[in-house]
């Protein structure tokens, strides 16, 4: 296992997790250590900003798979997020009991107010955290399985899967915009009380959930570099490149796109569920195909196919959003629009690729 | 030379005559409008007679002024005129007489005519008497339409006694059909019967409820009209109806289903073009569609007294602009990433945020109305169940029109030629001698143009705003796949029957699950053929 | 243990005897009245065809003759519109779908070299390597000392030894085709089909592609589909002329030679 996870890392790679691992820690550390007044003591607020920028990152790492390893553009990657955030609001939801403003002990409010007698079937059982672990990867997974099945079996692939992908994630925001679906429709899920019985607003919870996102993102990318190094790695860049060709050699091709897509699916729900508790709410919203594209573009600055890349492009292009929307807030679709046709002509290998060229330049 | 003289003098004669007749009534409405000033109602009513004996035109306004309140006498020169109501106590106000505008004044400076409840009637029948002997057939159809409604034993008689002279055939019937449902409801069993007969072959609303009164129970569970044999013929009647109401349903329903179809078709035609043809995504078409809505927008408000003329001038004017911008995005970033579908995806993608963050800071982010002309609002009323609104069907036209054009310039010009020639073989082409930068520039460009043209269509009938294309985009791709890419007839297919599918499926769905389902729906065919409905063949496709 | 067990006996493919692989009657590959068309343009036209098990069989004719064509029937890329293809007695290739056929042991050479650019000249091998396919297999999957000596060996074969550790994409076309042979030993196959083997060779490496696949006669079965005259006489056993999606003719290099229609198919075709 201890092999499986770690070797074969070059120095970015090294350096990365070294970097992820210092923060993980060193954050919540500080933190704890130092008084409320400190310059080390990040507050409640920004360790939420930061927690969520690893969720992105969690995202953007699992994209790459699917995208740069894979060669398969999903348009629909936000998706799997929003289904394993939607699960984790539910459970956060069930947990408000009556402390709602209809002080229904069973249903949430938005039930309440839609007159609705009993829980449907799928909220049963979300209330226990067990089952809402199990079902943060499954329903996601699920919905992977399903429409990679059908897709991958049936050879789709290029733009029009890019494009089917799209459309599921549009077919998707279209639904849980309804509030016959019983997911709390254009307002989504929202005014969550507490996790495992600990207020969700409390620095404690803050700080936990910053921790278990920087270990979520720091293990999975372990797991991501492992997979990419293995031959099932090496045999999903070869179907990236000679998608014909590796069949002739016997392989099942799209058994292993659907391996891929399934487990980068996974990964998008945790990223997804750590996400909700951090932000506070979930809403239809983030199955927009904006949202989905937004993913890509992390990717693709920071560079696909690297694995490092897809983090650090998540990572500075959200923080470059924070920074922006503050300051200039109609400033940001166009640098958003702008980056897009930039890196696309520009830096078609993204940051990383351009660091690599840079740096074998100066060495050579 | 003396006839010559005498057919002079006949015409002169003549002249003479039909003015003195002019003057004649002229000064008979003259008279009546006096009377009508004097404060007496005996005075009023005999002033009223005297309208309706006119039979002028005028004095049919004059009357339905007086009905609803408009009438009044000038103070100052002490003559009747029209007045409608501005703000603020002002009053536009008319000559009674010859309609002429003397201008604005107040309502101190104005006395109204006032009338009593039996005079109120009076005008009304008046009117009515009026207006079904009115010299337009329109006006007579819609005056015999009001009777079917409430008819009384006055009007009963007029419309009878119009009846032998009328010679408007439409007109005809429509008299005839209130006389039968006065004979449905008042006649002999007989009578009523016979009527109910015919009757239920005509497609009217009045029939319809009237017959429901036949056959509804009160509150006891007593069935209104006690004679069981009428109940079972206007049973009958009724289903009959009911029958030919589902199939205007249907016809209804496939022509909102043609209309969305054709609108789907629009969007998705130039898309055909760039991605069918060319192979290359641009995620950035939805914004050239808003681009096209934006220059109707536009150009109505420099020509805002002209709105047909302006929408027909955003036609060419919006082809351009969003095949200039197309060219743009062709020279400027797609020819920089041929073969890299996925490449190109993004940088359109880039584009389509630009150009809707461009609008938002040009326009604002809200959306913007833009007007229909006069000849394309309204709806052309069949009968009384089925009627289909004219923007629908003036774009359902269009669409035709833009797919047949783009069908002949494609076939039969060099342009054409040379796109298919390089949509086939680029490399082939190129060593041919065309230069097939500057086609793929040109195809680009007409592409874009025709989303342009969707885009002053979309106007007319959603919201034009920043989001406009991002609406369509989806949609328009899914047209596009559905029907076969490469192949513009498939996609004209496709446009068409989801169009009617959805529409088929709304009322059992909702809009919104309509659409999810359709998704859902094009997601599995695509699953089964990826290449579409209509796909193309042979070892160029495989690759 | 189980890896070493299927390692061991594959090590002569010929040697294996399948449950589903029966060659007792002699052909290997059965290719009954075989038609596909395209548009309404015949790339095979009613075309019977039976390889013998052991043999290297040469396919040659002009272009649009449908051999490569043929060769995409066989490996399931292409399904023909009528006609039987079987492998052995029993095994119905129409029924399988492309890796399905590759793992049953018909493996195929492409005519465009189609190696994996971004992986090594080892890790294209390794890719080609006969083992078990499936993804979590892989996942988990590490060379034998056996498997690690058999990649040794192919290197050494098609004479890629120092370039082991390099990127595939920065091989000259003639390497990239003895890779693409390479691949093809690796994969341990029942019968080999060889597009254009030597498009873009030296003289020297076509003689050593000729070498290669006499020395593989007999343990394997052999299709090569080739232009190139003097090499096919080099090799050739058998040769089968195709013409207009069927075949025209059978028989040595000499008798082809001397067959009047052949040399009208090819004199007509070139004028």
């Amino acid at each position: 296992m201890k092999h499986f996870l770690f070797a074969h890392h070059d120095n970015f790679s090294r350096t990365l997790v070294i970097a992820l691992a210092t923060l993980t820690i060193g954050i919540p550390l500080l933190t704890l250590l130092t008084p409320a007044e400190s310059v080390f003591h990040c507050s409640a607020y920004t360790l939420s900003l930061l927690g969520k920028y690893l969720t992105f990152a969690l995202v953007s790492l699992s994209l790459d798979l699917v995208w740069g390893y894979c060669g398969i553009l999903a348009l629909g990657h936000g998706a799997f997020f929003a289904l394993g955030g939607y699960v984790m609001g539910m459970y956060l939801m069930r947990q408000i009991g009556s402390r709602g403003v209809y002080g229904n002990p069973e249903l949430p409010d938005f039930m309440v107010f839609l007159n609705w007698q009993e829980l449907p079937w799928y909220w049963l059982g979300v209330n226990h955290f067990g089952v809402m672990l199990l079902l943060v990867g499954l329903v996601p997974g699920l919905l992977a399985l399903v429409f990679g099945g059908l897709a991958f079996r049936s050879r789709v692939t290029g733009v029009y899967l890019s494009i089917i992908t799209q459309a599921l994630t549009y077919a998707l925001l279209l639904a849980f915009f309804r509030n016959e679906m019983g997911f709390g429709g254009n307002n989504g899920l929202t005014d969550f009380k507490e996790i495992l019985g600990f207020n969700c607003q409390s620095e404690a919870v803050r700080l936990g959930l910053f921790f278990l996102s920087g270990l979520a993102l720091l293990g999975s990318y372990l797991l991501c570099h492992a997979v990419v190094q293995s031959k099932l790695g090496r045999v999903v860049m070869a179907i990236r490149d000679q998608e014909a060709r590796v069949r002739f050699l016997g392989y099942r091709v799209e058994l292993y796109k659907l391996w891929i897509f399934v487990f980068a699916a996974i990964l998008a729900g945790i990223a997804g569920a750590l996400y909700v508790p951090q932000v506070g709410i979930i809403n239809p919203s983030e199955f927009s195909p904006l949202n989905s594209l937004e993913i890509v573009i992390w990717v693709a600055i920071g560079g696909r196919g690297t694995l490092y890349g897809a983090i650090i492009g998540a990572m500075l292009v959200n923080y470059g959003k924070t920074v922006l929307t503050g300051l200039l807030p109609e400033a940001w679709l166009y640098i958003l629009g702008s980056l897009f046709v930039l890196v696309t002509l520009l830096l078609p290998q993204g940051l990383v690729g351009w660091l690599r060229s840079y740096t074998k330049e100066r060495s050579v | 030379m003396l006839q010559c003289v005498s057919y002079v003098l006949l015409g002169l004669s003549l002249l003479f005559i039909s003015q003195a007749e002019a003057s004649d009534s002229a000064a008979s409405l003259q008279a009546s409008l006096a009377l009508l000033k004097q404060s007496s109602m005996t005075a009023r009513k005999q002033a009223i007679t005297q309208l309706g004996e006119g039979h002028q035109p005028r004095s049919l306004v004059i009357l339905h002024a007086l009905l609803v309140g408009q009438l009044f006498i000038l103070k100052s020169t002490d003559t009747m005129v029209l007045a409608e109501a501005q703000a603020e106590q002002a009053f536009t106000v008319y000559a009674a007489e010859s309609n002429k505008d003397l201008g604005k004044f107040l309502a101190a400076e104005l006395s109204k005519i006032n009338l009593t409840n039996a005079l109120r009637s009076q005008v009304r029948q008046l009117i009515a008497e009026l207006e079904i002997n009115a010299e337009q057939p329109a006006t007579r159809l819609a005056a015999v339409k009001k009777c079917a409604e409430s008819v009384d034993d006055h009007l009963l008689s007029i419309i009878k006694a119009r009846l032998p002279i009328e010679t408007d055939a439409q007109v005809k019937q429509a008299i005839q059909q209130v006389l039968l449902l006065q004979d449905m409801t008042q006649g002999a069993k007989s009578e009523r019967i016979a009527a109910m007969k015919v009757l239920k072959n005509q497609d009217s609303l009045a029939v319809v409820n009237q017959l429901k009164t036949f056959v509804e129970k009160d509150s006891e569970g007593q069935f209104l009209e006690t004679d069981a044999d009428i109940r079972h013929v206007a049973e009958a009647a009724l289903t009959t109806i009911t029958q030919r109401m589902h199939w205007y349903a249907g016809i209804e329903t496939v022509f909102f289903g043609l209309s969305l179809g054709a609108v789907l078709v629009l969007s998705a035609i130039g898309l055909a073009i760039t991605f069918g043809v060319m192979g290359v995504i641009n995620m950035a078409h939805g914004e050239l569609m808003m681009l096209g809505a934006y220059t109707t927008y536009v150009l109505q408000q420099l020509l805002p007294n002209h709105v047909g003329l302006s929408l027909l001038l955003a036609i060419p004017a919006a082809f351009l602009l969003s095949a200039v911008v197309g060219m743009l995005i062709e020279r400027g970033i797609i020819r920089f990433l041929y073969g890299r579908p996925l490449e190109t995806l993004l940088a359109t993608f880039g584009v389509s945020l630009l150009l809707q963050q461009l609008v938002r800071t040009l326009f604002s982010p809200l959306n913007k109305s833009v007007a229909t002309p006069q000849w394309l609002s309204g709806s052309w009323q069949v009968n009384d169940f089925l009627s289909l609104t004219w923007n629908r069907f003036y774009i359902f036209v269009f669409c035709l029109v833009v797919f047949v054009a783009l069908m002949q310039l494609l076939k039969r010009t060099r342009l054409g030629l040379e796109v298919r020639a390089v949509a086939q073989n680029r490399t082939m082409a190129k060593a041919m001698g065309i230069p097939t930068a500057q086609v793929d520039a040109l195809t680009f460009g007409l592409g874009s143009g025709i989303a342009g043209v969707a885009g002053v269509a979309l106007s007319q009938i959603t919201n034009v705003g920043p989001n406009l294309g991002q609406a369509y985009i989806v949609d328009s791709f899914m047209v596009v796949v559905f029907g076969g890419v490469g192949n513009l007839l498939g996609t004209l297919v496709a446009g068409f029957s989801l169009g009617i599918a959805n529409k088929f499926l709304e009322p059992f769905a909702g809009a919104v699950l309509a659409k999810i389902l359709l998704l859902i729906f094009i997601i599995l065919f695509i699953q089964k053929h990826p290449r579409g409905l209509f796909p193309q063949k042979g070892r160029a496709a495989d690759s | 243990m189980n890896r070493q067990l299927t390692q061991a006996s594959s090590a002569s493919p010929l040697a294996t005897h399948e449950p589903m692989l029966d060659t007792r009657h002699g052909p290997i590959l059965y290719l009954e009245d075989v038609s596909v068309s395209f548009d309404g343009f015949k790339a095979l036209n009613q075309l019977s065809l039976y390889i013998t098990t052991g043999e290297l069989r040469c396919l040659i004719g002009p272009n649009g003759a449908g051999k490569t064509t043929l060769m995409d029937v066989i490996t399931g890329k292409t399904r023909p519109d009528s006609g039987a293809v079987f492998f052995g007695q029993r095994i119905d290739l129409l029924k399988l779908d492309e890796p399905a056929i590759a793992q049953a042991g018909i493996c195929r050479k492409f005519q465009k070299p189609s190696v994996f650019e971004a992986l090594t000249v080892f890790e294209n091998l390794e890719l080609a390597l006969h083992t078990n396919k499936n993804p979590w297999h892989s996942l988990f999957f590490r060379l034998t000392p056996q498997q690690r000596e058999r990649i040794d060996e192919v290197l050494t074969t098609i004479g890629l030894r120092k370039h082991s550790q390099h990127f595939a994409g920065i091989l000259s076309h003639g390497q990239k085709q003895w890779l693409e042979i390479g691949m093809l030993l690796m994969q341990e196959p029942k019968v080999m089909l060889v597009d254009e083997p030597i498009a873009g060779m030296t003289q020297q490496e076509i003689e050593r592609t000729a070498e290669l696949l006499l020395s593989l006669q007999g343990q394997q079965t052999i299709v090569v589909v080739e232009h190139d005259m003097a090499f096919i006489r080099t090799i050739a056993d058998k040769v089968t002329v195709l013409h207009e999606g069927a075949v025209l003719t059978e028989g040595t290099m000499d008798e082809i030679h001397k067959d009047p229609r052949v040399i009208q198919v090819y004199l007509g075709a070139a004028c």
